[in-house]
């Protein structure tokens, strides 16, 4: 029985080694390799050109100032709506979560119709000052900032509300009897107990910053960072600095995750019991008022991408010039998405693909949430950083490793020739996805009592019937929340799609981009709907149960 | 000012909707006095002490300390030390910060600090324990450092939220004495709430009881448990057996009670109003009663259980009438299923207490 559970907990390490360290290990290797043997002349090519050095400053420079900005908007968001009741608090709060179910692509892709030289607020301006040039020009690295902020800045929000959710009141109620004010309670006593979560949110932001690849993608114009220059590498044909470079991002990823997760072992641990603390109501009516009416002010400025991308998604092609509004609306390009082939075809493409990459990642991570949690097989921790590396390493890292690995076939190698087979896109999917599903079944599975199934075993139940009629159906919110995370995510990925796309597999994302291009941004805004549809009702399904009270 | 009126409540009543947490409450400490709040849970105990603390507003009713109304007051203005149910004492804070959180929280200067918090932590026998983390620490040195940082800084009034409750029953019994001794020495007027009778008795001075947001009655150990004010009283402060009865006049002061067959002489309570004819209650202790031979003219019924407790065990004996009593007598007196008479104690005219029929 032990022999043969490590013997499944062995082989699945292999598998993810195979499918997460091995393609990352040839794109290392293959950095420092050429014909005759070990050389260093890519990472001399790499270290000589400014271009290069621009671009990994621009990432790490751009990734810090939207953690300073994503928490400047999200931690004061979240102490409003979590700290203070007034009318609505409930409502705008979750309202105010809403950029986050807008795809990367798809939210740069809004700002672009929002913000744009050609976009809805030009247009007004235009129409304002009636003057026919375009008023300003969003580009470079102040428009990443603003998209990764507005996107972004939502992780610290959510996190935060937690945070304060699973605050001990008590805590605060001891601060007050020992004398300390509100400020110096907030500096001394909740920020310090809320630093797992600051800390937690700005990884996220970072990595997230790190890896962005939509907005520098349509924004950056001259500025480069990290994630687009290999793209352009890649596309020039320079595969092997494009390796160089995939390693040092990748390396940037990882030492950032161990310097947080240094900090996080340092964080304080116990000690919290009891119920949250109470709300703070506003009974001066002029506060009130002040309060409520900032709160609409701030739900309705996170709403404006949402709305805009809804009203271009109504426009036919080439008709909004130099008006303030769009002259004419029509449900064409909706229609067209269902009804003309080449356009429907994307949607049914990213679908299945999305649907099998996250089915195998839920099957991977059963099987992994078993062998961690309830077999404690030897190399558990091996295990979890396996599953945990897709998600620290940016998505274009894996998109150039798979493209690399699976470009030759060489089967005694274990390599094969996936590149331009239906089979590469849903691999890296399955990849991108396992962090997402893996962790949600982790969690399922440490929080699930261990004496339900041995109550089964008792009754005589054997291990099929016991995983299929107890484990299963008591894992079932834990895999919904996490499959549908990860299907949500395949669905609109872009940043690993645009390298291993071929046309028989073009997925949403590529459509999105190439409507842009041919100007016909009603049919893009639609599909960008589409996804953020998908994406809103995911999100209603698995946040409802976590809304903080 | 006086030291008999150091802190005073003063009418105090708290409502959640529509229920009245804290129904007029009035209660005065001496300086230095300690006030242990009784009563089983949802009494509001806690919530009376909350707004000691200054953490709930009362709807009605003033605080006031020193001949200061505090009432409006916010809680970082008292000056008050607590003690926290499961101490909340900070986890991103050495023991030591801890203890010094109050004292900088107030402006004491740094010497002071320094000087200050190595003595809280001797006082609490915790001495050269500043560095060390909350987390490494045992439940009952977390109670004690929770105290150390309630004390550091000279509070007006101390209060203890169910400051046992979180320790094992062993711990429990070292710990009381060690606060009962800490308390004393330190002479600080103290407040806290105890569901345990026998944490109350140990710690408070004066007990107040608590039924239903009302003071039952307030006193020391020794009145509440021989002269108790009512019924419940009778009942939640050591154990008393609920006797439905007739009375008749007996002699001054004294009214002669129906139990079963048998009348029992029962002392007159001083201080409040009883019937002297007709229906009433007896409330008796199991101290009060003796187990002795059928026939002799005494109540009668049967032994139903026996709980063995040491030198003097605890019958339950079912009279014929119905009626339960408890008695307290040797374990070999009787076994299960005995016919035994009870027999009031010749020395125990405390034990038997009578309140009017409808309480």
């Amino acid at each position: 029985m032990r022999a043969r559970r490590e013997f499944v907990g062995w082989a699945l390490a292999a598998l993810l080694a195979w499918m997460v360290v091995y393609p990352l290990a040839i794109v290392g290797v293959g950095g420092v390799q050429d014909e005759s043997g070990l050389t260093t002349r890519w990472i001399r090519a790499f270290l000589d050109r400014p271009n290069e050095w621009s671009a990994l400053w621009g990432s790490l420079w751009i990734s810090l100032a939207s953690v300073a900005l994503a928490a400047l908007i999200g931690v004061p968001l979240a102490f409003l709506f979590t700290r203070v009741e007034f009318p609505g608090r409930r409502f705008l709060g979750a309202v105010v979560a809403l950029p986050a179910v807008l795809p990367p692509l798809v939210g740069a892709v809004a700002f672009l119709f929002l913000f744009g030289e050609t976009g809805f607020l030009a247009h007004v301006a235009q129409w304002a000052t009636r003057s026919d040039a375009p008023p300003w020009r969003f580009q470079g690295a102040p428009a990443i900032l603003l998209i990764h902020a507005y996107t972004m800045y939502v992780y610290f929000y959510l996190f935060v509300r937690a945070g304060l959710a699973q605050l001990d009141g008590s805590m605060l109620e001891a601060a007050a009897s020992l004398g300390a004010g509100r400020r110096r309670t907030l500096v001394r006593v909740v920020l310090p107990l809320l630093r797992p979560a600051l800390l937690g949110a700005a990884l996220l932001v970072f990595l997230s910053s790190l890896a962005s690849f939509s907005a520098p993608y349509i924004f950056g114009g001259s500025f480069r960072v990290m994630s687009t220059q290999i793209v352009r590498t890649r596309l020039n044909g320079d595969d092997r600095l494009a390796m160089v470079e995939t390693a040092v991002l990748s390396l940037v990823a990882l030492a950032a995750l161990w310097w947080a997760r240094r900090l996080e072992g340092r964080a304080a641990t116990g000690g919290a019991k009891g119920a949250a603390p109470r709300r703070a109501s506003v009974t001066r009516p002029g506060a009130r008022a002040a309060i409520t009416a900032l709160a609409w002010l701030v739900a309705g400025l996170s709403l404006l991408p949402h709305a805009t991308l809804l009203l271009v998604s109504f426009v036919p092609r080439g008709t909004w010039t130099t008006q303030a509004l769009p002259p004419e609306y029509t449900l064409q390009n909706y229609v067209s998405l269902v009804t003309d082939p080449t356009r429907l075809r994307p949607l049914l493409t990213s679908g299945w693909m999305a649907a099998v990459a996250t089915l195998a990642a839920v099957a991977i991570g059963l099987v992994f949430g078993l062998a961690v949690v309830r077999w404690r097989v030897r190399g558990a921790t091996l295990l979890q950083w396996l599953v945990a590396l897709p998600w620290a390493v940016p998505g274009t890292v894996f998109a150039v490793a798979l493209a690399t690995a699976f470009s030759v076939n060489r089967p005694w190698a274990l390599r094969f020739l996936l590149v331009g087979t239906p089979i590469i896109l849903p691999l890296a999917y399955l990849i991108r996805n396992l962090p997402i599903a893996g962790r949600a079944i982790l969690a399922g599975y440490q929080s699930l009592d261990p004496s339900y199934e041995q109550a089964a075993a008792s009754l005589g139940a054997g291990a099929w019937r016991r995983l299929r009629r107890v484990v299963l159906p008591l894992l079932r919110p834990a895999i919904v929340a996490g499959g549908t995370l990860a299907f949500v995510a395949a669905l609109g990925d872009f940043m690993t799609s645009v390298l291993l796309y071929t046309y028989d597999t073009r997925p949403i994302s590529l459509e999105i981009m190439g409507s842009l291009w041919q100007s016909d941004v009603g049919v893009s805004a639609a599909y960008g709907m589409v996804l953020m549809v998908v994406s809103a009702a995911v999100f209603l399904l698995t946040a409802e149960r976590e809304e903080p009270r | 000012m006086s030291d008999d009126r150091y802190l005073v409540l003063d009418g105090l009543e708290r409502r959640f909707g529509d229920v009245t947490a804290v129904d007029g409450v009035s209660l005065a400490l001496r300086r230095g006095e300690v006030l242990a709040l009784l009563g089983p849970s949802g009494s509001g105990k806690t919530t009376l002490l909350r707004m000691l603390a200054g953490f709930e507003q009362p709807d009605r009713g003033r605080v006031v300390l020193e001949g200061e109304d505090i009432t409006r007051r916010p809680p970082e203005q008292r000056r008050f030390g607590m003690v926290f149910q499961h101490y909340a004492l900070f986890p991103h804070l050495s023991v030591g910060d801890n203890v010094a959180f109050g004292l900088e929280s107030l402006r004491f200067p740094r010497a002071e600090v320094a000087r200050r918090v190595p003595e809280a932590l001797a006082l609490v026998d915790l001495a050269g324990y500043e560095r060390r983390r909350v987390g490494e620490l045992s439940g009952g040195q977390q109670q004690r450092v929770a105290l150390a940082r309630a004390l550091a800084y000279e509070p007006r009034v101390l209060l203890l939220d169910e400051p046992l409750s979180n320790l094992d029953p062993a711990l429990r019994e070292r710990t009381r004495r060690e606060l009962q001794d800490l308390i004393h020495r330190i002479g600080i007027t103290t407040v806290l709430v105890t569901h345990e009778q026998d944490e109350a008795f140990d710690l408070g001075e004066r007990v107040a009881l608590l039924r239903a947001g009302r003071l039952e009655q307030v006193g020391d150990p020794a009145a509440l448990y021989a002269a108790p004010a009512t019924p419940f009283v009778a009942s939640f402060i050591g154990r008393a057996s609920r006797v439905p009865t007739t009375v008749v006049p007996a002699a001054p002061g004294v009214v002669r009670a129906r139990v079963g067959a048998a009348w029992w002489d029962v002392p007159l309570p001083a201080g409040r109003s009883v019937p002297t004819h007709g229906p009433a209650v007896l409330y008796v202790r199991p101290e009060a009663v003796r187990l002795v031979v059928p026939g002799g003219g005494d109540v009668e019924g049967t032994v139903e259980g026996r709980r063995f407790a040491g030198a003097l065990s605890t019958f339950l004996v079912r009279l014929d009438d119905g009626t339960t009593i408890e008695v307290q007598a040797p374990f070999i007196l009787a076994v299960p299923g005995d016919r035994v008479a009870l027999r009031p104690s010749r020395r125990a005219h405390g034990g038997l207490y009578l309140f009017a029929a409808d309480e």
